[in-house]
């Protein structure tokens, strides 16, 4: 486990420093992209290779509900700092309900392998440190892709780093039941994603940016509890704005400088127009 | 155990979830995403064909039920951006019919891996006035945090039509706006409708591939 950890800070330190050697050319939310692609390169043969292989054997050999167990099991030990980062984020009363879910979990479930509380309607949180060092405001810094673990920012790498120091598996004793955890957790994880990646490699044109899109847009909605603020029109040419377009429903705050996602297009009317006359002659 | 729990949750929850009732509006944005949701799970859990991979009856379903209420040529602006305007009028049109294309296979791979999960259908804030709208549905899994699906409709003359989706906070149209613009970039828009052809054609059911 400190192996990992040491691992990821290299790799952050070591990113830092390419980020600063680096000139501002290609995806400003990107300025790696030529290392992050050759990890990802890596990871995708390591996937290819073991990874993907184990986690379609584990899903094909491993009946759905013994996988169900496997999937809450882990849930629940994730639960706790799940709490603990609601808490530190201030949103107490979904701390303080990540905590009962996991005393209910872990007394009816018995251990956890019920997901009981989902069950009652306390519904399971997404958190991490990552999350709630990007709620207290800090930006998301240079896209990272990080060996093994794959899609990373800066503030998300010095996050993970945290969620392995406190992972609850690391604290267990016994080596082997250790090691053995942890390999679990993963097989399962990636099992669970063998659709997502499937898709992926369907929708995509350049996978590379296409994930890198889509993560940069999944922490930034995870990190807003899902209803980021929406952005503001695209930049580049302003006199083009639309007079009648409507308006997004809330304005933009200019506290995240992202650009990524979509708002109403400079061409929003002859979108509209044309979208009217295709939809007639079909 | 059920029952018990069943019980305990009707004590702990059920003031929070108190429906509002409401007088549904059936052109309503929300109603329709349900009535379309519903009928097409429906279908396609008894549909024995789909069920045992057909792919091109699953195409099938989604062009007859999902694909009236999608407004693609909105879509196709909004994931070209700012290259939208090099198209010209032939181009767009055949960016229109190859992004469409795309995503209807994609769409038919995603249904295919859905299974029961449960479906909470979210009422719709907005204004009756509102043209613009986004209605929430999410996926509940035990497990695992729910999976929010928004669908961004636009009033149109020809009724609520859908010219984004939202997958757990990930916009389709914006993802595919980076890359897009890439390859504009590199090898304008024939490149951009060469590369899309060429991604279809290895998506393509097999009965279609010749």
């Amino acid at each position: 486990m400190r192996h990992t950890l040491l691992a990821v800070l290299a790799a952050l330190a070591a990113a830092l420093q390419a980020g600063c050697a680096t000139t501002g050319e290609g995806d400003p939310r990107d300025p790696l992209e030529p290392m992050n692609r050759a990890v990802y390169r890596f990871n995708d043969a390591v996937d290819e290779a073991v990874a993907k292989p184990v986690a379609t054997a584990y899903r094909d050999v491993v009946p759905a509900p013994v996988r169900g167990y496997v999937r809450n099991f882990f849930g629940n030990i994730a639960d706790v700092f799940i709490g603990a980062n609601n808490l530190l984020q201030g949103k107490v009363s979904d701390g303080l309900l990540d905590w009962f879910r996991v005393v209910v979990n872990t007394v009816m479930g018995p251990l956890g392998i019920n997901d009981w509380a989902s069950e009652m309607g306390i519904e399971k949180h997404n958190e991490d440190f990552g999350q709630t060092f990007g709620w207290w405001g800090a930006g998301p810094g240079p896209y990272l892709v990080l060996p093994i673990l794959g899609s990373s920012t800066v503030r998300d790498g010095v996050g993970t780093a945290l969620d392995m120091y406190t992972d609850p598996v690391g604290d267990v004793d016994s080596v082997r039941l250790r090691n053995s955890m942890v390999v679990t957790r993963l097989v399962g994880v990636r099992a669970d994603l063998l659709d997502a990646s499937r898709l992926l490699e369907e929708a995509a044109l350049d996978r590379y940016t296409f994930q890198r899109d889509a993560y940069l847009q999944r922490r930034r909605s995870l990190v807003h509890d899902g209803s980021p603020p929406r952005e503001r029109l695209e930049e580049e040419e302003p006199a083009r704005e639309p007079v009648n377009a409507p308006k997004p429903s809330s304005v933009y705050d200019g506290g995240d400088k992202n650009t990524y996602l979509p708002r109403v297009p400079a061409n929003y009317e002859a979108v509209l127009a044309a979208g009217a006359s295709h939809a007639k002659t079909p | 155990m059920r029952k018990l729990l069943s019980f305990l949750f009707v004590l702990v929850a059920a003031p929070a979830f108190a429906p509002a009732a409401l007088a549904q509006d059936p052109g309503a944005p929300d109603v329709l995403v349900r009535t379309v949701t519903l009928e097409v799970v429906d279908l396609i859990s008894k549909d024995k064909e789909i069920k045992s991979g057909n792919k091109n009856r699953l195409i099938e379903v989604i062009e007859a039920k999902v694909l009236p209420h999608f407004n693609f040529a909105a879509m196709t602006g909004l994931a070209m951006g700012q290259s939208w305007n090099k198209a010209s009028g032939e181009q767009k049109k055949r960016l229109i019919e190859e992004f469409r294309t795309l995503l209807v296979r994609t769409y038919a791979s995603a249904l295919a891996a859905f299974s029961e999960q449960k479906l909470d259908f979210r009422p719709l804030r907005a204004k009756a006035t509102d043209t613009d709208v986004t209605v929430n549905v999410r996926v509940l899994q035990p497990g695992a945090q729910p999976v929010a699906i928004d669908y961004a409709m636009e009033k149109t003359a020809a009724g609520w039509k859908v010219y984004d989706v939202m997958v757990g906070g990930v916009s389709l149209v914006a993802n595919y706006r980076t890359e897009f613009n890439n390859v504009v970039r590199e090898a304008g828009v024939d490149g951009l409708i060469k590369n899309l052809q060429s991604k279809n054609r290895t998506l393509a059911p097999v009965a279609e591939q010749k």
